[in-house]
Order: C-alpha cells, then sequence, then structure tokens
C-alpha cells in the first residue's frame, strides 16, 4: 500500500473503498435506521465516533496486546466506547435514542468496526489509525443519509422532519409510498447506489468468480 | 517483541487492566449520566400524559412547557381491587411496571383479553384540577398488539365517561397500517366517544371496520378501527374494555360516574 496521508486515509473511504458499498459491511444497521434523516445522522455520527476511538485506542496498546486474545481485547475496548455513547445519547438525546433503540448498542456487532481495528490500527500509529476510523465512519454515514434521504422523502414527503412534499392526507397531491418506510426499500436504494458507483468507478468491479460456460447441448422443445 | 506478549502472565495481566479500565469508563458514564436520563424519562413520561389530556400540542414539547403544565396535575395511587385512592405507596416514587412482575403486588389475570398476563394491584392515576371533582382524569393503559405491548394513556372528561383523549407512547406495530395508532387524524376521532352505555358497568366502546358516521347506531361508543391492522385494532378495543372494566379502572371510574349523575 502506498504511504497514507492523512487526506487520503479520511476520503478514500467515503468513495473510493466505502465500507458499505465496495465492502458491503454494516448493511444491518444501514436498513433498520434509515426510514428517517435524524436518526441515520445520529447513528452516523455515532458510528464514526466509535470507530475513530476504537482504533485510536487499539492502535496505543497495539503493541501490547497479546495474539492470543486480540479479538476480544478489541471487542471490549468497542463494547465499552458503545455503552458510553448509548448513555450519552439517552442523557442528551432521548428521543433520537428511544427511535435507534437497540441499534446503538448493535455498534458494537459492526463489522466496519471491527474490522478496522483489526485492519488497520493493529498496524498503524494511534492518529492515522483515528483519522482512518474517522474517514470509514463518514463512508458509513454518507451511505446512511443517501439512504435515508431517499426513504424519507419518499415514503414520508419530509426531510429531518420538514414537510417538503405536502401529503395527500394533509390536502396535498403527495400520495407517500409506504414501501419506502420498510426496511427492503433501504436495499434496493443500496444495490441502486453500489449500481451507480460501480458504473462511476469500474475498478470497483469484483473479478467472477468462474466463467458460466455456454450452453452447449442443444435440446429439443419437450 | 511479539513473542513477549504471549506468555500466561503477560496475557492475563493486559486482560485484567483492560477490563479495569473499560469497567471504570462505562461505571463513570453510566454514573455521571444517570440524573439527566432520569430527567429525561420522566420529562417524556410527562409530556406524554399532557398530550393524552390535550393540554399540550406536539410541536411544542420543552422541558420548561412541560414542567410548567405539569403542575396543574395530581398523580394519586389507585387501588384497583376496590377502587379507592390508597396511600399504601408514595405516588411519586411508586413503579407501577415494576409493581407488574412483583407477585406481592399484583395478580395473575385468568381473564386477560388484553394479554397483559400480570396485573398491578395499584396503579397510578393523573387528575387534573380538583381532586373530588377533576375536570380530567387520566389513566394509564396497556395491551397487546399483533406485535407488541402497546402502552398508552387515556384521558376521560369529569363525567369519566367521555374521552378527552387517547394516544400511545410506546408501541412496535407494523409501520403504515398497525403503527397509524400514532397518527394524528386517527387520534383525532376519539375526543368526544364515551365509554360506557347508560348506567352499565362494562365499557361499550370498541373499533369497528368500515368508518364510523354520526348515523351510525350508538356511533358515540364507536371509533373507526384502523385500515389493514384487524389485530392491532381488535387489540385496541380489548384493552380499553379491560382497563375500563370491572377488573381495571372500572370500580374506580363508577364513583365519579355516579356524582356526576
Amino acid at each position: 500500500m502506498a504511504a497514507d496521508t492523512p487526506k487520503s486515509v479520511i476520503l478514500t473511504p467515503v468513495f473510493k473503498n466505502n465500507p458499505i458499498a465496495l465492502q458491503i459491511l454494516g448493511i444491518c444497521s444501514a436498513l433498520a435506521v434509515t426510514s428517517n434523516l435524524n436518526t441515520a445522522l445520529v447513528m452516523g455520527i455515532a458510528v464514526t465516533v466509535v470507530t475513530a476511538f476504537s482504533n485510536f485506542f487499539v492502535s496505543l496498546i497495539r503493541t501490547q496486546i497479546p495474539s492470543s486474545i486480540r479479538i476480544i481485547v478489541q471487542m471490549t475496548i468497542i463494547a465499552s466506547l458503545v455503552i458510553v455513547v448509548d448513555q450519552v445519547l439517552r442523557a442528551y438525546a432521548y428521543d433520537i435514542s428511544k427511535q435507534l433503540s437497540v441499534f446503538v448498542g448493535l455498534i458494537i456487532t459492526n463489522c466496519i468496526v471491527m474490522g478496522r481495528a483489526e485492519a488497520y490500527a493493529m498496524k498503524n500509529g494511534p492518529v492515522m489509525s483515528f483519522l482512518d476510523g474517522v474517514g470509514n465512519g463518514l463512508g458509513y454515514a454518507v451511505i446512511l443519509l443517501l439512504v435515508g434521504t431517499f426513504r424519507e422523502l419518499l415514503g414520508s414527503g419530509s426531510l429531518f422532519g420538514l414537510e417538503i412534499l405536502t401529503l395527500e392526507k394533509n390536502g396535498g397531491w403527495y400520495v407517500p409510498n409506504g414501501l419506502m418506510l420498510l426496511p427492503p426499500s433501504a436495499f434496493f436504494i443500496i444495490g441502486l447506489l453500489i449500481w451507480g458507483l460501480r458504473t462511476w468507478r469500474p475498478d470497483q468491479n469484483e473479478a467472477n468468480e468462474f466463467k458460466i460456460a455456454p450452453n452447449t447441448k442443444s435440446q429439443e422443445a419437450m | 517483541m511479539a513473542k513477549s506478549n504471549d506468555t500466561i502472565s503477560k496475557t492475563l495481566i493486559v486482560a485484567f487492566l483492560l477490563c479495569i479500565v473499560c469497567a471504570v469508563v462505562v461505571a463513570g458514564s453510566a454514573v455521571a449520566l444517570k440524573p439527566q436520563q432520569v430527567k429525561n424519562k420522566e420529562l417524556d413520561r410527562r409530556s406524554n400524559i399532557l398530550l393524552a389530556a390535550g393540554l399540550l400540542e406536539p410541536n411544542q414539547v420543552t422541558a420548561d412547557k412541560v414542567t410548567e403544565l405539569f403542575k396543574k396535575v395530581t398523580v394519586k395511587a389507585v387501588d384497583l381491587r376496590t377502587g379507592e385512592f390508597t396511600d399504601a405507596v408514595n405516588p411519586d416514587s411508586y413503579n407501577q411496571m415494576k409493581a407488574a412482575s412483583d407477585p406481592d403486588m399484583s395478580k395473575v389475570l385468568k381473564n386477560d383479553p388484553a394479554g397483559i398476563k400480570r396485573r398491578e394491584n395499584i396503579s397510578l392515576v393523573y387528575l387534573i384540577g380538583n381532586v373530588d371533582h377533576p375536570d380530567k382524569i387520566i389513566l394509564p393503559v396497556r395491551g397487546y398488539g399483533l406485535w407488541s405491548t402497546m402502552y398508552g394513556f387515556l384521558a376521560l372528561e369529569g363525567d369519566a365517561n367521555t374521552v378527552a383523549g387517547f394516544g400511545f407512547y410506546q408501541q412496535g406495530e407494523t409501520p403504515g397500517l398497525g403503527g397509524e395508532v400514532d397518527n394524528p387524524n386517527w387520534k383525532a376521532l376519539w375526543p368526544g366517544k364515551e365509554i360506557y352505555a347508560d348506567n352499565s358497568m362494562d365499557p361499550e366502546i370498541h373499533l369497528v371496520k368500515g368508518g364510523v358516521s354520526p348515523q351510525t347506531p350508538n356511533a358515540e361508543n364507536k371509533v373507526d378501527a384502523l385500515a389493514g391492522a384487524t389485530l392491532t385494532s381488535r387489540g385496541v378495543t380489548h384493552l380499553l374494555q379491560y382497563w375500563l372494566g370491572r377488573d381495571g379502572f372500572g370500580p374506580f371510574l363508577e364513583k365519579y360516574r355516579s356524582e356526576g349523575a
């Protein structure tokens, strides 16, 4: 890998190596919390903070961690940070934390956090690891906000709770698409985003694992 | 260097120190933020009570406003077995949900339409105005819908029969279908409805499919059900009939009804 500059460490994960779009990590929470932008934004910030600090602390003690328990050590650090974030949200953003409910706690199991701790923070210095965490958190947050924008606008006719498209039930013209409020719609939107991203940057396409052989045996129609 | 990290003693030391540090951080944050969290919870509960009573609009919920409005509310404990006020518990510190799972303070329900399994012996009620002749009576209700137990507050007028407002503050029903119990348009159907038919102890109020117009017979006891949410609607009917019936607040409300008549 070429020498990392702080800028590349932050920006690469946002578009070039996005944890959701390219690595397809962290999909579960991306489905659950993107039905409106408020929760998507807070979740994005929470994951960014956790990834950044867990990378920082893991990197700080990386030379002391016995390799036999390194995963447990990482998990302990991540879990502690997630609990702290959860407590802070409950104290200062009670409504949002009620909506996010269990998904804040589930940041612990978000593959992005642990993936970065293991892949980057164990091999790099604390400052760069911190920035790498910020970058990956931002990459996650960007996708969440994109998905959240589509879902809230099309599903509820609003953005950040402000009405943009006047709903039919309030005397307007827009009939909201209820599917957008359900988790499967996030799948569709993420799929379309990945398609768009890979068309824009063809180098993100994965090589075929195998080639489909041509159908050689012709068969009479029965 | 990597090798020396892998000795048993080093492994134990690292694990131990890490646990100590993390425990201190977690415990510290939990303790330090506790007062703020308790305040939030209380504020949330109070604003839901005020929202149900219609004293507060959803877009004007602020801490000061809720605290100020809540001064009008008297919290009382009611013994559901007798329907009388009781001093057995302190209303300010009584935890109703905890009591509902405590065998000494609750009873197992044999006839359980609301799907709550246990019912606490003592419930809190919230009165606005004079305690003997309140303007509004606000009752906590809960019951099982399709997926989840729905928790809400029902506000009655002083005659203990006319609904002043109704709303759930916690539910996990299907978004867009049963979740529409939170829809302001649906909640707006409730004020003015009547719980009991004349002189009966059994609640008459229920949800009906197909809409309710003023011409519908007994329209005052009927509320339009939620479209596409038969089981959630049934749950709402059941929980209201349970909590307002003989086993719930029926005896308590009876007093106000007979006085009013």
